[in-house]
């Protein structure tokens, strides 16, 4: 008995030895892997952030980090910040405007594409509205209408305009564009000179016409370049996904052939090609074959230092992805912009330096609400989120919206009801 | 009279649980039923989201293989092959190397190793599966890539339509299999190393009694006495492949095709509907994709009941020790 005692307390101390040890070997291993990690991602990344670096939410909590450390170090500074809405900030109504401080929970989800700059604005929303709490869930666009339609939550974020079909189960849905999102070629191939590319050649490669990156298609836009034989390999999104949507809607507009045998929609049947999961699964896919071509958000290349190539617009002009020139796009589709702001803006006829891949990102909210004291919340939230919160946007690499739209977007706002009465009224 | 067989019955159940017993027999109980439970909900959530599907599709679903959100037109076909083929490469693979690790433990390995060993094994089962997916992408595949699957598909790729090329990203079926092998070794090790250990003394000392080698003992005796118990070992570790949803995305290359060979991408019923379902554009689509996961949840079932069975025949087999 005591031999048998003596014998599982020294069993135990082994096991307790193993385990120590191998923790501090796991220790070490992550802190070596996340050095790695962390230089090969993005610069910005902390050791020990870094091995969430490389998660497929990397951008996400990168760009709320950012948001978070700005938002609390200058609060005073946010209206004058943000060079590209600087004149739009000065023009502003909401200088002196102030946010009613109003006690309510309000609830959202949807779209994960604008949830980092989105839960930005709620983080500082608090320190100007303290009362008043408001929630978003990254669900993704379509669960985020769902919710949104079925009253389980008070607003809606989604990159995909509802359907007719689903506006008439909702008929009192309102769409206000928040910011603009673009979607950025990136591609793995060493050339004397950076590659640019016409929607039709585009078209043709994520068709599977194109095979080689030396084909006269490719070198038709690009005089000039030596080109390789090295054959094309396709990425794209594996998931469903706005980025895609906005992707395969621009391929659509430019080539017949797209629109007839692919189509578009957050989830396509893709002719050839390999599916990533989400942008850092399409980016890594992509830098890791020689040869390969993808599509990803513009904020994940921004903040990843990715090469992005110049894509020519309806004017034929080569233009660069940019925040710049993606809110130039939103300029550029002023003249079809319906009253109800569901449109599509890729491929914008007008402005020379409109960057075509573009889309709007919206949160719906309902035109006639039954909750008094919700309706006030939110609708002074989203004025100072189109007002003071949109002068960040570029800070965070979204692109604002032009000036003509973010009005349209606020006289949105002045139609939301509460028993027949107006619950906000523009400054 | 119904009166007094109530009480009588009342009695009776009072006596049985006496001093307290019966809380914890209550408790115990609506336990058990929420797992009955939420069985039959999540059955009946399934049946019900995917009503539209089946009446749209029927049994043409099972065979079709298209996939096109934005004609509405769904088949299962590459998602039930990917899934099936991916963990049948992941057993072939695991299975061996799951079973030497349990023999090593059980029977070869000297009593200091045993235990550090044991727990090394266990601890690759606790690694999240993101952790190897992310693992896969970024060390495994660039490293498969260049140094295995190009090389093998321009000299076996002719010949063999199974090996064929191009290799491309890399993502694809056989490193999917590769990385769910991974995953599934530490439950087939762990429990080979369980159901040969409870082999009973006499079986082996009978063995070396007629002159055997440790591998003929191995070889004669232990292993067929633990047959069944390896084999739902293997059983269990292919309900963890066929269900695993992270690690297969991310290394799968998700394409709802059916291509020979192994190096081309495929997708799987989870990754399937973890990928599409939270952005799914129309009702169709969501209800189609709640259609793969019935049918996925129609296929683990099998594979789970024939683990059940075998770890029963087991446990006959071995005297209730397993």
């Amino acid at each position: 008995m005591i031999g048998s005692s003596h014998a599982s307390s020294r069993r135990w101390k082994r096991l307790l030895l193993t385990v120590v040890a191998i923790m501090a070997l796991t220790m070490v291993v992550a802190a070596c892997g996340g050095d790695d990690d962390s230089t090969a991602t993005t610069s910005s990344g902390t050791s020990s952030t870094a091995t969430t670096a490389t998660s497929s939410e990397s951008t996400a909590t990168e760009a709320e980090n950012e948001a978070t450390t700005e938002a609390t170090e200058e609060p005073a500074a946010t209206t004058a910040a943000a060079s590209p809405t600087a004149a739009s900030s000065e023009s502003s109504p909401a200088a002196d405007w102030e946010p009613r401080n109003v006690s309510a929970d309000l609830t959202g989800s949807g779209a994960s594409f604008p949830d980092p700059i989105y839960q930005a604005w709620i983080e500082q929303y608090k320190s100007v509205a303290p009362d008043t709490t408001i929630n978003y869930q990254s669900v993704g666009s379509g669960q985020g209408k769902k919710d949104f339609a079925g009253n389980v939550t008070d607003f809606g974020g989604t990159d995909a305009y509802m359907t007719d079909e689903e506006m008439t189960a909702s008929p009192d849905a309102l769409h206000i564009p928040t910011v603009l999102g673009a979607v950025t070629v990136v591609y793995n191939l060493e050339t004397d000179q950076p590659l640019q590319f016409s929607g039709e050649t585009l078209a043709a490669i994520f068709l599977g016409t194109v095979t080689t990156w030396n084909d006269p298609v490719i070198a038709a836009d690009n005089p000039g370049v030596n080109l390789p034989d090295t054959p094309i390999t396709v990425v794209h999104r594996s998931d469903g996904s706005g980025t895609t949507s906005i992707f395969t809607d621009y391929l659509s507009k430019v080539s017949t052939e797209w629109a007839d045998q692919v189509g578009s929609g957050t989830a396509v049947e893709w002719p050839v090609g390999i599916g990533g999961e989400k942008n850092p699964g399409v980016a890594a896919g992509v830098q890791q074959t020689p040869g390969a071509i993808g599509y990803v958000e513009l904020i994940y290349a921004l903040a990843n230092d990715l090469p992005a190539p110049a894509i020519k617009n309806a004017q034929g002009n080569y233009v660069e992805p940019s925040i710049e020139s993606t809110s130039a796009a939103a300029a550029g589709a002023l003249a079809d912009l319906p009253d109800d702001l569901r449109v599509s803006i890729t491929d914008p006829q007008d402005g020379a330096n409109a960057y075509p891949i573009a889309g709007f990102t919206w949160i719906l909210v309902h035109s006639e609400m039954t909750d008094q004291t919700k309706a006030e919340a939110l609708t002074d939230f989203l004025y100072w989120a189109l007002t003071t919160g949109e002068a960040q946007a570029a800070e965070l690499h979204y692109a604002p919206l032009p000036d003509e739209v973010r009005d349209l977007a606020i006289d949105k706002l002045t139609q939301v009801t509460v028993n027949g009465a107006a619950v906000f009224e523009a400054p | 009279m119904q009166h007094a067989d109530a009480v009588s019955g009342w009695e009776r159940l009072r006596r049985r649980t006496r001093h307290g017993d019966l809380l914890f027999w209550l408790i115990a109980l609506s336990f058990a039923v929420l797992v009955v439970g939420l069985l039959v909900a999540i059955i009946a959530v399934t049946w019900d989201g995917s009503a539209a599907a089946r009446h749209e599709f029927g049994f043409g679903f099972l065979t079709s293989s298209t996939w096109n959100p934005v004609k509405n037109q769904y088949g299962a076909l590459p998602a039930i092959y990917g899934t099936v083929m991916s963990s049948a490469i992941a057993l072939l693979i695991a299975g061996p190397i799951g079973v030497m690790i349990g023999v090593f433990l059980a029977e070869v390995s000297p009593s200091r190793l045993r235990m550090p060993l044991s727990f090394l094994v266990e601890l690759l089962a606790a690694i999240p599966s993101v952790v190897y997916g992310m693992w896969g992408v970024f060390v495994f595949i660039p490293f498969f890539r260049t140094w295995i699957a190009t090389p093998i598909s321009e000299r076996f790729g002719d010949a063999i339509p199974l090996l064929a090329g191009p290799v491309t990203v890399g993502r694809g079926m056989l490193v999917a299999g590769i990385i769910l092998a991974i995953m599934i070794v530490p439950t087939i090790a762990a429990v080979s190393r369980d159901v040969l250990s409870v082999v009973p003394t006499h079986q082996r000392e009978a063995l070396i009694a007629l002159g055997a080698t440790r591998w003929e003992v191995i070889r004669h005796a232990t292993i067929p006495y633990a047959r069944a118990g390896i084999i739902g070992g293997m059983m269990l570790g292919l309900g963890r492949a066929l269900g695993e949803t992270m690690a297969a995305t991310m290394v799968i290359g998700n394409t709802p095709r059916i291509e020979g060979s192994l190096f081309a991408p495929a997708t799987t019923a989870a990754s399937l509907v973890a990928s599409q379902l939270p952005n799914a554009g129309s009702e169709m689509h969501s209800s189609a994709l709640i259609l793969v996961a019935l049918v996925l949840f129609c296929i683990t079932l099998v594979a789970n009941s024939i683990a059940r069975l075998l770890v029963w025949k087991v446990q006959r087999g071995s005297g209730g020790k397993a």
